[in-house]
Formats: structure tokens, sequence, C-alpha cells
């Protein structure tokens, strides 16, 4: 059963994927079995996202039958161990810019490789990404922009985190739109991610995961 | 019966409709100099053979398509610009004359912000209404059409649009989900209760905020035509006619949005793409009525969901290309120059989309590897482009000055080229967008 679920998930069939679950939660299978089909499927997702097989749709959709299979085991979710995280990461689209496909992108890769994200959304102000550093204390700063005026906001949010005294607990990486290398010296920030597989692969470096 | 124009006959008539401009009185335009008369036809005709690919100009064309920029470059925030429609026009005149490029693209950019007020507009966020005033308006992503709804669209696009989509983005078009049924109007017998929702208060309160909404739009629209005018009496043209969309992105972008048009690619492909073919005709009119009434021969195709990374090389093929070809095609049948604007990286695109009539469109590449493009698109197409936002931004004139060489080099030694920044971008130093200009000036001559 739970290799079939993992299947219809990997292969992109939402209804069969679907149904399987709702048949294991009735015929009362261990919802620790279900959760780990289901992770193990977005981990093949990922997979196919990196080597170019798969695209936004796959990933989208990914996510779709995640959170509605999530939903039917959610009771039972709440007493379930908490799996073994490579790090915390913190990601955000800068001030003044409210674009996030890139960055929900980054999240989603992120997360089928182990980290434990935390997004802050669109338009974050420096002060909000400093003071979640504080609360989450992740290793990796990930900044998103898409316009322009993002190159500034960068160079803004990467001074308060100095300024906050936390620049040396955390590694940050810029990427979206017309961000490059350039913007990412411009803003002080430690890398840029040319894509999401980029963006993993920091994130596996800085955090020491493999 | 009056013989058919052929799309090359239609196309000639739009280029000699440019070259002899008139005023508003409908006389010949009155330039301000005999030299300024010359360099207005000099800089259509670079354009015009740059396109058409069939002579060389007299040396590469150049030209700046910005976002912003003109505006913050004047030290004007992006409110002022679209609150005070004439410093918003004179900063743009300011703009062309002090950057002198070949040909401009108007000063429509920012937009009349009283009348997105007046309007309730919900689609965007701008300055003082979600964004900072040194900030540019943005795109409110959502499902604005819902998964269910694409029966509708697909009978009667237009019912659909003024009775269920624009009452959602436009607050004060709530009235209009009330209209009736337009095709329902026949015969004399019960006609009358077709027009009860044009007597009840909230049909007739959106009336009234349309008459006002269409006053503030004719009060923009007089101080950017302004600017045209007169930017044209001193040598400077804009041939862009007007704007269209792929049918994927006119779906993807604000009816059901990023998420629900991926989803639907694998839930209701049938009805996405049903859908497409049912928008891709009004797509094609649009693009040419607004050609044939501005007389201008460009019509800009903002491309989107197709870059590199958004979809298959299979799902570009087969949910992406095919309408927006006929788009394309459909311009071109109608006289027009097809500018479709490759926003993001296009190498995967490139083998796809290259099989398009010579010297009928004009391509703007953005973060495309311009050898690359030259080589595949570039041998029937002419490009627009590229110079990258951050070397605008953070970059020296010097550098600039090797960019813009680069691309001459490589996309240009034979036509078919135009430089211009790859991205529409808002913050810029000046002396490198100078530097993109001048440099194009003295390198990128046709001996």
């Amino acid at each position: 059963m739970s290799k079939k679920l993992v299947n219809a998930i990997a292969d992109m069939k939402e209804e069969e994927a679907l149904n399987i679950a709702k048949k294991m939660v009735e015929d009362g299978s261990d919802p620790t079995a279900i959760v780990d089909a289901a992770r193990e499927a977005m981990d093949i997702v990922g997979q196919r996202y990196e080597k170019g097989e798969y695209f936004l749709p796959e990933l989208m959709l990914a996510g779709e039958m995640m959170a509605q299979i999530t939903e039917m085991i959610k009771p039972e979710l709440a007493k379930m161990p908490e799996v073994k995280r490579f790090g915390k990461v913190l990601i955000g689209t800068v001030e003044g810019d409210i674009h996030d496909i890139g960055k929900n992108i980054v999240t989603f890769m992120l997360d089928v490789n182990g980290f434990e994200v935390l997004d802050l959304g669109v338009d974050v102000p420096p002060q909000k990404f400093v003071e979640t550093i504080k609360k989450f204390k992740p290793q990796v700063i990930a900044l998103s922009g898409f316009l322009t005026l993002a190159f500034d906001a960068m160079k803004e949010t990467v001074g308060a985190i100095e300024a906050a005294g936390l620049r040396d607990d955390v590694q940050i990486m810029v990427g979206g739109g017309q961000v490059n290398e350039e913007i990412s010296k411009y803003a002080g920030a430690d890398a840029y991610g040319k894509d999401a597989m980029a963006g993993v692969t920091l994130a596996k470096k800085w955090t020491g995961a493999k | 019966m009056e013989k058919q124009q052929s799309p090359e006959e239609k196309q000639e008539a739009l280029w000699e409709g440019v070259l002899a401009p008139k005023g508003p009185d409908g006389d010949p335009l009155p330039f301000q100099s005999p030299e300024a008369e010359k360099a207005f036809k000099e800089r259509i005709l670079r354009f015009k053979d740059a396109i058409q690919m069939k002579k060389l100009p007299d040396r590469v064309p150049v030209t700046i398509f910005p976002s912003m920029f003109p505006w913050l470059n004047a030290g004007m925030t992006v409110e002022e610009a679209m609150y005070d429609y004439g410093k918003c026009a004179e900063a743009f005149k300011k703009f062309v004359k002090d950057f002198d490029i070949d040909v401009h693209w108007g000063a429509a950019a920012p937009g009349p912000g009283k009348f997105f007020e007046i309007m309730d507009y919900k689609l965007y966020s701008w300055p003082g209404h979600g964004v900072a005033p040194e900030h540019v308006y943005q795109c409110n992503e959502g499902e604005y059409m819902t998964a269910d709804e694409y029966d509708a669209l697909i009978q009667d696009p237009s019912g659909y649009f003024s009775n269920v989509y624009l009452p959602r983005v436009f607050g004060s078009l709530d009235g209009f989900a009330m209209l009736p049924f337009l095709p329902g109007i026949l015969e004399m017998y019960g006609v009358a209760f077709n027009f009860i929702p044009f007597g009840l208060p909230p049909v007739q309160n959106t009336y009234k905020k349309l008459f006002e909404a269409g006053g503030e739009a004719l009060k923009w629209a007089g101080a950017v035509g302004g600017a045209d005018g007169e930017l044209a009496t001193l040598g400077y043209p804009n041939i862009l006619g007007g704007f269209t969309k792929a049918p994927f992105d006119v779906i993807g972008d604000t009816l059901r949005g990023t998420k629900g048009v991926m989803l639907d690619i694998y839930r209701q492909p049938d009805k996405l793409l049903e859908a497409m073919d049912a928008i891709t005709p009004l797509m094609i009119n649009m693009g040419v009525g607004a050609s044939t009434m501005t007389g201008n021969p460009l019509i800009f195709v903002p491309l989107h969901k197709g870059a590199d990374g958004f979809l298959s090389d299979e799902q570009f093929k087969k949910f992406y290309w095919p309408t927006l070809e006929k788009v394309l095609l459909g311009l071109i049948e109608g006289g027009c120059v097809p500018l479709p604007a490759a926003e993001g990286g296009y190498s995967t695109r490139l083998e796809v989309v290259q099989d398009l009539p010579k010297g009928k469109t004009l391509w703007m590449i953005d973060l495309t590897d311009m050898a690359d493009v030259k080589a595949t698109l570039g041998v029937n197409a002419c490009l627009l482009g590229n110079v990258p936002s951050a070397l605008l931004n953070l970059g020296t004139p010097q550098e600039v000055e090797d960019y813009v060489k680069k691309v001459i080099d490589e996309a240009g030694t034979d036509g078919g080229l135009i430089v211009c920044n790859g991205a529409f971008f808002d913050q810029a130093k000046p002396e490198n967008v100078k530097a993109m200009v001048d440099t194009t000036k003295e390198y990128g001559v046709y001996k």
C-alpha cells in the first residue's frame, strides 16, 4: 500500500494517491506509514525537479497532494515525533517586493531536502528578519527579490542583521529575478543562488548536511 | 469590392503612417526644425530596417524600455509620477531628450493613480495603496477566476469578463454583476425587462464611477499623449501600437493565477486548452485593433509563464506555444510587428519558437545568451536587448560599454539587432544607461 502511495504521488496521479491514502486511513494504517510514504514521494519529486524532469506544475500539484493527505491524518499528526532536520532556513521576499513564485519554489526544495524552513512571506521589513532570527535561530537566511528595488532592500536587510550583531551567526544567500553575483556582493550576502537547486546546495554546504 | 490588402501592404501602410505623423487637428505634425523632421524619419527607418532584416540600417538602433526609471531618475517618487500627470509627462520628455534614444515607448507606464482609486482596483498594489511611495506597483496574484468557471469563460468571454471577472478586480464595477445577458435582447416583447438593472442603485452607482473614471483616464491620456506629440515634433518617435498577451499568460497571470493554471495542466487540461483557443482570436483582435487605433505597428507581448523553469518542454509545446504562435501570426497577418518580451531565461524555448516568418517580429531578450539567441531565433527575428538590470544598477560605464560591444559583436554584425535593456528596470545609474546609448551609437555603425 505505502509503495503504491509513493508512486502515485511521485507520478502525479492525484486521484489515485488520495484514494490510496483514504483507504489506508480507513483500514487503520499507522499514520506514520502514510506520512513516511508522502515524504518519500516528495523526495522523489524534488529529485525529478533537480534533474529537469519536473517543473512548476508538478511542484504545485505535489504540494497540493501533500496538503490534502496531511489534512486526512491531522488528528494523528500532532502525536507523531518530529522528523530530524538538517538545519534551519529563514526565507522571505525583501521589503517593497511582493513577488513570491521563486521564493516558494526554493522553500519547497529546501523542505523536501530536509531543512526546517520558516517562510516570512513577501514585503518583509529588515527588522522582521532580525526579530525572527533571534527567536527561530536559523543557520541560513535566504533573501528573495524580483524587482530592481530589491537590490537595496537586500543590502538594508543584511545591514540590519549586522547591526543587530547577528551577522556572524548566519549565512545569507540571495536570489530571484535580476539578482546575480554582483548583487550578492553589493548586498553583503555570502552567496548568490541561481535557482532552487543552487539554494539547496548552498544550504547543505553551510549546515554540513550531506 | 475593395481589394484586400496583404499583410505586407498593411504593415507598409502603418510604417508610412508613422513616417508622416499628424497633429491633433489632423494636419501634418509641425516639426520644430528641419533637423528634427530628418532625425524623426531616420530613427523610424533605422528601426524598420533592423526589424525587417532586408537591408542594413545605418547603425544599430538603440532604445531604453524602462519601468519607472525615467521618473525615479528625475528625483520623483513613483507616487508623484502616478498622481501628477503634468509632472509625469515633463519628466518623461526630459528623459527621452537627455538620453537621446532612437525611439521611445511613451509615458504611460506609471498610469493614472486617481483612476485606480476611483475604480478601486484590487488586482494591483500601488504607492499609497499597499506599496511605498518610491516603489513600483505590483500585481496581487490570486485566483480571480475559480477552477469551475472555465465553461463560462469559454462560452462567452466578454460576458464572463463583464459580469464575473471585472467586478472581482475592480471594486467599483460591482454593479456589473447585475448586467443583463446582452445576446438575449432580441425582440420587442419583454425587451424592457433586460433594462431593469440599469434602474437599480448598484448599477447606477457603477456607471457614476465609470463616468468619473473615464474623465480621469482622459485627463491622464491628454498629458501622456501630449508628451508623445511634443517629442515627435522634436524628432523622437513612439512606434508602440498597443499590447496583447499569450493566451496561457492571460489565464495564468490574472485569471487563475500561477498556482491555478499550473494545477489545471493536470486537473483539467482540456478545459485549459479550450479556453486558450477561445481567447486566441480575442488576443489577436486586441493587438490589431490597438495598432489600427494608434496607427503604430509594434504590439508588445510580455511573456511570463513559458520561460525556462516554469514548464517542461512538452508542456511548453502543448500548453504555451500553440496559441502564442497563433497570436503572433495573427498579429503579423493584421500588419503588425509583434514584440514578444522573453522575460527571464528562454534558452530551452529557442528551438521551438524560432520558425517564425523572417523579418516580421522583434524579440526582447532578457537573461538568455545573445549568441545562442542569434544562432536560432535571431536568424529570422530582430532582437532587442539585453543589457542586464544588475549591470545598469551596479556596474560602471566601462563595464556597460564592454557589454554593449559584446552584444553587438555577437548579435548585431549583420543587422537584426536593437540595443536595449533586457528587463524592465526602475533603479539604475544614469551614467550607465547613457553609456548603453552612447556605445551603441559609436560602436554600432555599419560600414
